[in-house]
């Protein structure tokens, strides 16, 4: 199977659904003729001319609702914004049109349109442009959300939102869009609304997504070798959740840890771990735990900002709490 | 000026215009009685905006979004009364059984896509249904509605910007009514004549007597004929004046009862109506059959919703996703 970044899956996922339907376009800031800030839509200007890769003006709230209107009139748009921070601004057309105009309308209309680009913390940006915002999303009914880990889910899944017939908020990582993985030559599709056993493992569950990963991996890497085996449910969608796997993996190894870049305040994180203390009272042999981002501004000294964040230390201490093993 | 129009036409302005007036005034009494709740923003008086309008598209390719005060726009399209005073009864046999309410009514079929609750949101919205006729080439227009509140979003702005780069099939209509709720347009814009913010984008701007449905019916077409053939937005401004408050429960003391009658003399229906008839268009026999045809719709509509059911509580899950 081909190394590729994860910048190059979700060109390629892109490339092939601008390719196999004609209603699918890219709009947003800098996609076209600059190639994507992040080069995710690097060479699709050129392949597919400027009436499909759509240069915008620096109006998020004005472009993303030009998508929402695309997509009710029958287009697959797809919406870049630069980073999810930028996309506060269009905050209003995702919450209370993209998400509701099919809920308000009794059915009458279907909004096939997915939001892209890169969330949560980078390095060296401060609060503005460091920050993970999915609980915004997440958060609404009538949005469906993912949150790929890795360069195979991020083409799968992307490829999925797009042939979806609902709203899909994509939340990739600036700081990942240079790792790589495999990804197969074939095509394939990763459904959303599936979470993915990343590891397997009898002592311990650590419930993840997006970029903490890595962290949870290299933590992993580092209780086995102690001997203890943890397993990694990696998430992939954050709504609809996959509650079933969380449940299938705490009922095998009676604890849990939850890790996420988010604040921890009302987010993604805590509401699993509540899902898990209320469904998995019964088998758990420990309380839930969770790692998420300090609940501050991110700093922008480099220090601070990674203290500020997950961290393979911080795994490693919430999976031996749950395990009663103080150091 | 009337006797160079189609007559049938004329006469189908006044009939709608009619409708809404009659509609209206019922919607007023049923919330009065408490059988429509929440917020519910009549549009008497303004009549003449969304029948010329609408007269001059064609719905089977063109589309139209308006905001809040959206009653007149939708029957002006050809939505069922009943399905619309259903809804806002809160009926499953409303146009959006019974989730949207007042101010989100919605017809696929006649491309009317809203009805929108937030100032200012249905303008990118429009734009984007303008930017897919255009990807598509097939020759629609969208209209977009909104009034002399939302001129100032950032997204009036943003969307005339990109309509203008893109040469989007789109005519945006101000519906200046004078009162942006209790705020006098005066005291919160830049310019007294918004046709004049067009410029701004190269677009090109008109203010038109909104309380004409003739004037309106003919300054929409040229526009609606620019964008269709020449791919170029245009913005007009069509002055008009709610006789009613902001919405059911604004008593409207902000402005003088003498304002209010002021307009009602240059009322659109009655314009029309005294036209038509000294033009040997219309009889005063004809008029009264109109009134009366109407009011038993209104009636009718009325008692479709009354009979309707509530909607059974698991419809609250349903028509969130497409499955």
């Amino acid at each position: 199977m081909p190394l590729i970044t994860y910048r190059e899956a979700l060109n390629q996922a892109l490339d092939e659904e601008m390719a196999r339907d004609e209603s699918v376009f890219l709009i947003g800031e800098e996609v076209g003729e600059y190639n994507g800030a992040y080069k995710v839509s690097k060479g699709l200007l050129d392949k597919y001319g400027p009436r499909r890769v759509i240069d915008t003006p620096i109006t998020e709230l004005g472009f993303t609702g030009i998508g929402v209107g695309a997509a009710m009139a029958g287009l697959r748009p797809v919406v870049e914004w630069m980073t999810h921070n930028f996309a506060l601004l269009a905050l209003d057309q995702v919450v209370n049109n993209a998400a509701k105009m099919r809920y308000m309308s009794g059915g009458q209309f279907k909004l096939p349109i997915v939001f892209r680009g890169p969330n949560g913390p980078a390095e060296y940006l401060a609060s503005q442009h460091s920050q993970a915002l999915q609980t915004y999303w997440a958060h609404v009914p009538g949005l469906k959300v993912v949150a790929p880990a890795t360069p195979y889910d991020a083409k799968g899944l992307l490829k999925s939102a797009i042939r979806d017939d609902n709203p899909v908020v994509v939340l990739e990582g600036e700081l990942m869009y240079a790792w790589k993985g495999e990804v197969p030559l074939e095509e394939y599709l990763v459904p959303i609304g599936k979470a993915d056993v990343k590891r397997e493992g009898k002592d311990v569950t650590v419930v993840t997504y997006s970029k903490p990963l890595k962290v949870v991996q290299e933590a992993a890497e580092l209780l086995a070798s102690e001997g203890i085996q943890v397993e990694i449910v990696d998430l992939r969608t954050l709504r609809p959740l996959d509650e079933e796997t969380v449940y299938r993996s705490v009922r095998k190894t009676n604890r849990a840890v939850v890790v996420e870049e988010s604040w921890p305040v009302c987010s993604v994180g805590s509401y699993v771990a509540w899902l898990i203390s209320k469904n998995c009272f019964d088998v758990l042999d420990a309380q839930v735990e969770m790692v998420a981002s300090e609940d501050i501004p991110m700093p922008y000294n480099h220090t601070l900002e990674l203290a500020a964040q997950p961290s393979v230390a911080k795994v490693v201490a919430a999976v031996k709490k749950v395990l009663y093993l103080g150091e | 000026m009337a006797k160079d129009l189609n007559r049938t036409l004329l006469k189908k302005m006044l009939y709608d215009m009619m409708l809404i007036r009659h509609f209206e005034e019922k919607a007023g009494q049923m919330y009065g009685l408490k059988k429509i709740g929440g917020f519910c923003h009549l549009y008497n008086g303004e009549e003449a905006v969304a029948v010329g309008s609408v007269a001059a598209i064609d719905l089977s390719k063109d589309y139209l979004l308006t905001g809040y005060r959206d009653h007149g726009h939708a029957l002006a399209c050809g939505m069922d009364p009943k399905a619309i005073m259903a809804e806002l009864f809160g009926k499953i046999t409303g146009c959006s059984r019974g989730k949207g309410g007042s101010m989100h009514l919605f017809d696929a079929e006649k491309h009317f896509l809203g009805g929108n609750g937030i100032v200012g949101a249905q303008i990118p919205i429009a734009t984007g249904v303008a930017f897919a006729q255009k990807y598509r080439n097939d020759g629609g227009v969208t209209l977009c509605f909104f009034g002399d509140g939302a001129i100032h979003q950032g997204a009036f702005h943003e969307s005339l910007n990109m309509a203008k780069i893109w040469n989007l099939p789109i005519v945006y209509i101000c519906e200046n009514n004078q009162w942006g709720m209790g705020t006098n347009f005066r005291k919160v814009s830049s310019v007294d004549d918004f046709s004049l913010l067009g410029t701004a984008y190269g677009i090109p701007g008109k203010q038109i007597n909104g309380m004409d449905v003739i004037e309106v019916y003919q300054e929409v077409s040229k526009a609606v004929e620019q964008a269709r053939h020449s791919g170029l937005p245009s913005l007009l401004e069509a002055r008009t004046y709610r006789y009613k408050g902001h919405s059911m429960s604004d008593p409207a003391k902000y402005r003088t009862k003498e304002e209010v009658e002021e307009y009602k003399k240059q009322d659109p229906i009655l314009i029309l109506k005294e036209k038509l008839l000294q033009e040997g268009i219309l009889t005063e026999k004809e008029y009264e059959k109109y009134d009366s045809q109407i009011q038993a719709i209104v009636d009718e509509a009325v008692e479709f919703a009354e009979r309707s059911e509530e909607p059974a509580l698991h419809t609250m899950y349903e028509d969130i996703l497409v499955e």
